[in-house]
């Protein structure tokens, strides 16, 4: 039990980054960058390695840089647990650009699989709705996520996605953030120099 | 030219340094607030050009610049001398992405400090910001804080370095208990 969800994260994160277009993407540390990887490696990415609580605060940085598209945060339970706070700075900032999806396996999967507070009982998504973010959803099964899909790539929605705890095989994205970092700016035309 | 405005009580820099920051491009002012930078932060607020972002915690504007950089835009970090502590481990990503990076810490527990709780955290500013690879400068004096904001503006948005100026209690004044 644990407040356990069933859904194949590969699968989830395929459907949600599918045909991305212009979409920009962050993937916060561990699982979420390798599963945005593994869903096609590309300019428009930005994987964290590290930097754990950052991976929303950075998409906030990023949607005000860039009025004109959307940003996509994807990222785990225990990084977004790690850095809550930001679901208040970004409710009060109002970015109409900028999109949370939570992949939540009620776990810290990348240190043992500890239950993580959201295992034990803390909602993401009510205390996204309580910071002030005016739509906030929930995912159990694939109609769900693929529902949501085009409201995350389209809105500012804050979404938690109950995945399976099951592991999944590493697929491991370009680590090296200077590169990153060049890539993803030169990709969107605002690369100095 | 005086110091400060008579009518107000407010020293004239603050608002020179928010038309410098203005000035080289930064729109992004990310802020715990701190009295030290009330001018700045109100500016800001003032500003249909500029976003002036609260934070929860100062570890959120390090995570935010990174984000700005990646856009194209540039941002600036106001905080004071206890919120350096919070920024510690997401510096990683300043250094890892190579990311420019610009603070102004207003200081406590240095010059003339009258809370021993501002000690331990305004005295490890320096060293714990060098040990993750910031720059410090410090201003002391109302005639340096132009000038040093100025080199800082050139070296971390010419030259990608993560700087934080230093504004000090010498400058700012120490808070009367």
């Amino acid at each position: 039990m644990h407040n356990e969800g069933t859904l194949d994260r590969r699968a989830v994160v395929a459907e949600l980054v599918r045909d991305p277009g212009e979409l920009l993407v962050v993937s916060g540390l561990g699982s979420a960058t390798y599963d945005v990887g593994a869903a096609g490696d590309r300019a428009l990415n930005f994987y964290l390695w590290g930097a754990m609580g950052g991976a929303a605060m950075i998409g906030l940085g990023l949607a005000l840089a860039q009025p004109h598209r959307h940003v996509l945060v994807l990222t785990g339970d225990g990084e977004m647990l790690m850095g809550m706070g930001a679901l208040a700075s970004i409710a009060a900032a109002k970015p109409p650009n900028l999109a949370i999806a939570v992949l939540d396996n009620a776990r810290f999967g990348e240190t043992g699989a500890q239950r993580s507070h959201t295992g034990h009982a803390t909602d993401l998504a009510a205390v996204a709705a309580a910071c002030g973010w005016a739509e906030v959803a929930t995912a159990r099964d694939m109609d769900a996520v693929a529902a949501l899909t085009p409201r995350l790539r389209s809105e500012a929605l804050f979404a938690v996605l109950k995945i399976s705890p099951a592991e999944v095989p590493r697929h491991l994205p370009p680590r090296d953030g200077a590169y990153l970092a060049d890539r993803f700016r030169r990709a969107l035309g605002v690369a100095e120099g | 030219m005086a110091e400060f405005d008579r009518d107000t009580g407010t020293a004239f820099w603050p608002h020179a340094l928010y038309d410098l920051l203005r000035g080289a491009g930064v729109s992004q002012f990310a802020y715990v607030p701190d009295a030290g930078h009330k001018v700045l932060i109100d500016r800001s607020l003032a500003d249909p050009d500029a976003q002036s972002i609260p934070l929860t915690t100062e570890e959120e504007g390090v995570a935010l610049l990174a984000g700005a950089d990646l856009g194209g835009a540039r941002g600036v970090l106001l905080m004071q001398s206890s919120g350096v502590g919070n920024c510690i481990n997401m510096l990683s990503l300043i250094a890892g992405g190579r990311f420019p990076f610009l603070t102004l810490v207003s200081m406590r527990g240095e010059f003339g400090e009258g809370n021993p709780w501002q000690f331990p955290m305004g005295q490890a500013v320096v060293p714990v910001l060098e040990a993750m690879g910031v720059i410090c400068l410090r201003a002391e004096h109302p005639d340096e804080v132009i000038p040093t904001v100025s080199a800082a503006l050139t070296m971390a948005f010419q030259s990608g370095q993560a700087v934080a100026v230093l504004l000090t209690q010498k400058l700012i004044g120490a808070k009367s208990f």
